[in-house]
């Protein structure tokens, strides 16, 4: 529930600067950066994330840190599961992707 | 970047333990307090407790959001799968949490349509790709969480996106600690305070329990170190006469907390007037409702739910667990009618309560005993 989970900023979206594509060990997903207004975030920078939220800016130290204490509490599995299930980089409009289709998507 | 499969320091997490040791006023029997259900979860897959004198006493807190929910809010939410056009969304957590009439996966083996979401985001998408159905998201969590749903709120209204609403059961942390201090049968003398919480409320709301209460309050990250360091501060400030909040957790908690989290919460939030916890009772001001300017995205101003009330069987003594007043295995029906697989009580219902915690780890030898055994 109150996983954070650290993430390396690859990308900000190009036509959403409130979007950016992250890195969690390999996996990358979309996650939102709506909630680090007050901070510049930019590619390369590390993220703490929170549900699909990026949360708070860390250093890469921090991250490192961050990522141990998820292994030593049995914890990276699920974050990674967490991290997996995020669906924001399969964005479509409506119109273009089948309601059959969407289903299977989230669940 | 390199993963480090190991404790930072376990020399340290040595020198901690004999610390508090010299510390702790043999006279006196210390009760501290971990808030938070993921401090819980991790001082017993560590067995920390094994590390400290026998008259340092570890009170597991609320902190763990699915435990304290109450079982009516999840038939409430629940009802609202009965109309075909509705989809329930909620994170995996809440998934195997029973209601009267079964969990969220149980509704879905029967054909409701439920699915599981990772990010309130991916609810409002779920949404977008159905404009056909209405979508509910069943929003739970502290202070952690409550900004990611409110975020999703406003985008919610900035899209005009009709057919989504939250059914808010968001709740706050520092009511919680009061209903606890103010508590007759309740004896404390220190809060080792929440982490991910504290990354969005900052330190200054827990300054009241140190300034009114004289009870110091040490915010602290997840690894054994941390939560060791975290101890031995208050045990400091115990000894020295003080009472003061610290930030032991410094590398990811700032002081002032997140503003534009904060700010996110008030523009969608406000508080209840009261809102029932699970094993606690009613608690004034502890939860957050959507305002009546996002109405529209609020499930329980949209439509009608039933306002079920369920009391936990008397036999189950989740509350006296909650404040301290038992521990988990004193509890009459901990191990044999209550188990992780089949919970009786709240505090059984998820990996962070104290009744799962200590159910699940309390056969296993402690791993940190280990690291400190192999230096």
């Amino acid at each position: 529930m109150c996983l954070a989970i650290p993430g390396k900023i690859i990308e900000i979206d190009a036509h959403n600067a409130q979007q950016a594509m992250v890195d969690v060990v390999g996996v990358r997903r979309k996650v939102d950066l709506g909630l680090l207004a007050e901070e510049s975030i930019r590619p390369g920078d590390w993220v703490l994330i929170h549900v699909g939220f990026a949360m708070s800016k860390i250093s890469e130290a921090e991250a490192a840190d961050q990522m141990r204490t998820l292994m030593i509490l049995g914890e990276s599995a699920a974050a990674l599961e967490e991290v997996e299930g995020y669906g924001l980089e399969n964005e479509y409009p409506p119109s273009e992707y089948p309601a059959s289709k969407s289903r299977g998507l989230v669940s | 970047m390199k993963y480090v499969d190991e404790f930072r320091a376990p020399e340290l997490i040595s020198k901690a333990g004999e610390e508090i040791r010299r510390l702790a006023d043999p006279k006196h029997h210390y009760r501290i307090m971990e808030v938070c259900g993921g401090h819980t979860h991790a001082i017993y897959r560590f067995g920390l407790k094994d590390l400290l004198p026998e008259n340092v006493e570890l009170i597991h807190g609320p902190g763990c959001p699915v435990c304290v929910l109450p079982m009516g809010r999840i038939d409430d939410g629940l009802s609202l799968t009965a109309n075909p056009e509705f989809i329930f969304a909620a994170f995996g957590d809440m998934m195997r949490v029973p209601g009267t009439h079964g969990s969220p996966l149980e509704y879905k083996a029967r054909g409701m349509d439920v699915r599981i979401v990772y990010s309130p985001a991916d609810a409002l998408k779920l949404a977008r790709l159905n404009p056909q159905k209405h979508v509910v998201f069943f929003a739970i969590g502290f202070e952690t969480t409550a900004p990611s749903t409110a975020l999703t709120i406003i985008r919610a209204r900035a899209e005009g996106l009709p057919n989504f609403s939250v059914f808010c059961n968001h709740v706050t942390i520092i009511p919680a600690i009061r209903a606890i201090l103010d508590s007759p049968d309740m004896r404390l003398d220190g809060f080792v305070g929440p982490g991910h919480v504290s990354t969005v409320i900052g330190c200054r709301p827990y300054e009241w329990i140190a300034k009114d209460q004289g009870k110091p309050v040490v915010v602290s990250g997840f690894e054994p170190l941390d939560i060791l360091q975290s101890i031995v501060m208050l045990l400091r400030q115990l000894r020295g006469g003080q009472a003061i909040v610290e930030n032991q957790y410094k590398r990811v908690v700032p002081w002032e907390g997140n503003p534009a989290a904060l700010r996110a919460m008030a523009e969608v939030f406000e508080l209840r007037p009261y809102f029932e916890w699970r094993g606690l009772g009613f608690i004034s001001q502890s939860a957050l409702k959507i305002r009546s300017a996002y109405g529209e995205w609020d499930s329980e101003q949209r439509f009608t739910v039933p306002g079920v009330r369920v009391t936990d069987p008397k036999a189950a003594q989740c509350g006296e667990v909650l404040k301290g007043v038992l521990k988990p295995s004193q509890c009459k029906l901990f191990g044999r009618e209550c188990t992780p697989e089949q919970p009786v009580g709240a505090l059984m219902v998820s990996s962070e309560g104290s009744c799962a915690a200590h159910y699940n780890y309390s056969q296993h030898r402690p791993i940190t005993i280990d690291a400190a055994a192999s230096l």
